[in-house]
Order: structure tokens, then C-alpha cells, then sequence
């Protein structure tokens, strides 16, 4: 099993990182876009197959290491 | 009394510091790597500057996980006098020890520059050496120094008197031209609640010989060693 986790600083938070990309996309002259966030992606092969223990694990790892709560949220996705 | 100073894989301020609290302070000082795990001979611990384990995932993110943080901790809660410098100030709010985060400048770039620093405040260990009004010239040295916290947190530290360092003006303005990164409140270092712990962007172990410009670093560096020698209490 799989857990994708993206990682990303929370709303009002400022990105410098999306901002210059934003100013990026506007060059290219596409209007309308209102904001961009730059984000992480992580992907967690587990060996075993306890669905509720790697649930557990993969939100207790996201807490402790892969984000930073004080400036990020997350999002885990899991697949098969 | 010892001083400590830890090298985590990618530390690379460690040298600095060293010299100043062995050569210049007089000081015992020994480096101390990241996989030891006793650190009960000393009374002041540094976590210099640098990019422990590259900077991966986040700046300090695992170097928090070091087998010798364990014992930071431990002796932090036993009162021994904690500095983070840079990346070592990272580190600290990374563990939990100091609040708030260091997140990548506003500006996108790694800053390597002299600021200007505020005292805001003189009666702590790390700057009773500074005087009411004191503007220290100290670099900065770093790609993700903007301070972060929320809202509650920073009142909490205004109440407290807790922000120690604001990036100024050379003449003592703090205004958002000063601030080189974006931090709230134009906030440079913090000390923690029991007035033991600092975290600071800026590395006053680079200006503390006048062959190098000022020794301003000194005003904080030796705070820490007189509050311990001389057995000077703040509250």
C-alpha cells in the first residue's frame, strides 16, 4: 500500500515560490489566475498490508517529520 | 564550566563559534557530534550555523532527530543556557524548544548581508552586556530566516518581553525597509519562556574580533558566559 501525502504552507502564509511563478504565468500573457502555492509531494511504499496501522503511522510521520504544523497543512491519499 | 558546541552532518559555523568561546572568551570548548548523547558537562550549548542534512525536507526538520537533542532537551529543562544561531535557530523551533517557524525569505534569495539589530531587550542572559538602546551590526547569512508565528504566540512574546533582536535601521528605525526577509514583526532572534533559550538569524560569532569590522558579537556571546560566571540572575 501507498500513501501519497502533499504538503503544503497553510492559507495566508506567504509562498514566494508561487508568487514568482505566478508572475511567471503572467508573462506567458495568461490572465485570470488568482494565486499559486508550491507544495511537496511524498510517497510511502508500505510492506505490509494493516490498513488501520499504516493510517495511523502515515498521520503520526506527517505530524512528526513530514510537516511542520506551526506553517503546514497535509493531505493523505492512500492507494492500493 | 563548558561549553558545548554540537556539529550536526553539515554544520559549518562550528569552527567559528568555537574559536570565539575558546580563544577569544577563554572559554573550555569542545565540539560535541550529533550522535553522542551526554551532555552533562556543560552549562552553555551551541547549535551552530549551517545545513544540517542539506537542508532536507525542511531547514532542521531532522536534524531535531539527532540522538544528541534528546539531551538538549534534557538539559534545557535544567536551565543550561542554549544558543541557536542560524541554522541552529531553526533546529530549535523545529523541536518545539523555541515557538514558530524560519521559512524561506520573501525575497526568494539567500541573503548574506550586515543588518542592524534592536535591543529590545537588556535584562536577559544573552544581553546584559547591551545597553538600553543599543544597535548591534551583525550579519545575516541565510535563505530561510523569515520568522513566522501566529498571532497569539507573537503577543505572547511582546508580553513577555521575549523578542530580544529586531532588524532595524542603522539609525535604530524598525520599519519594513529594515527587515531583510519578511519576518513578522521584524523579528531576528527569540528567547524562550524561561529565559534560558535563544534562537537568532544572525551569527554574532562573525563580528567578534574588530579585525572583522565590530565586535558587537561579543555583547551576546559574552552575556551567556557572565550570567554563568558571575551567577547574575533574570527573571
Amino acid at each position: 500500500m501507498k500513501a501519497k501525502i502533499n504538503v503544503f504552507l497553510k492559507p495566508g502564509i506567504l509562498d514566494p515560490q508561487g508568487k514568482t511563478v505566478l508572475n511567471a504565468i503572467e508573462h506567458l500573457d495568461y490572465s485570470g489566475i488568482q494565486d499559486v502555492r508550491i507544495g511537496k509531494s511524498i510517497e510511502i511504499e508500505f510492506a505490509t498490508g494493516d490498513k488501520a496501522k499504516i493510517k495511523r503511522d502515515t498521520e503520526e510521520i506527517c505530524q512528526k517529520l513530514l510537516a511542520n504544523p506551526v506553517m503546514e497543512n497535509w493531505r493523505i491519499e492512500f492507494e492500493e | 564550566m563548558k561549553v558545548a558546541v554540537i556539529v550536526f552532518p553539515g554544520s559549518n559555523c562550528d569552527h567559528d563559534v568555537y574559536t570565539v568561546f575558546r580563544k577569544t572568551l577563554g572559554m573550555a570548548t569542545d565540539f560535541v557530534w550529533h550522535k553522542e548523547s551526554d551532555l552533562s558537562d556543560y552549562d552553555i550549548i551551541v547549535l551552530p550555523g549551517g545545513f544540517s542534512y542539506g537542508d532536507y525536507l525542511r531547514c532542521g526538520a531532522i536534524a531535531r532527530f539527532s540522538p544528541v537533542m534528546r539531551e538538549v532537551i534534557r538539559k534545557a529543562e535544567q536551565g543550561a543556557k542554549i544558543l541557536g544561531i542560524c541554522n541552529g535557530f531553526q533546529i530549535l523551533a523545529e523541536s518545539g524548544l523555541l515557538p514558530g517557524a524560519l521559512l524561506k525569505n520573501d525575497t526568494q534569495k539567500f541573503i548574506c548581508e550586515t543588518v542592524y539589530l534592536s535591543v529590545e531587550n537588556t535584562r536577559t542572559a544573552f544581553t546584559h552586556r547591551c545597553s538600553e538602546g543599543d544597535i548591534l551590526a551583525i550579519p545575516i547569512a541565510h535563505g530561510e530566516g523569515r520568522y513566522y508565528c501566529d498571532p497569539d504566540t507573537l503577543s505572547e512574546l511582546q508580553d513577555d518581553n521575549r523578542i530580544l533582536f529586531r532588524y532595524c535601521t542603522p539609525e535604530g528605525m524598525i520599519v519594513p525597509e529594515a527587515n531583510p526577509n519578511g519576518s513578522i514583526f521584524n523579528i531576528a532572534g527569540i528567547m524562550n519562556k524561561s529565559g534560558n533559550i535563544l534562537g537568532m538569524m544572525p551569527h554574532p560569532e562573525r563580528r567578534s574580533d574588530k579585525l572583522l569590522g565590530n565586535d558587537d558579537g561579543l555583547k551576546i556571546l559574552g552575556s551567556m558566559i557572565e550570567v554563568m560566571t558571575e551567577n547574575v540572575q533574570y527573571a
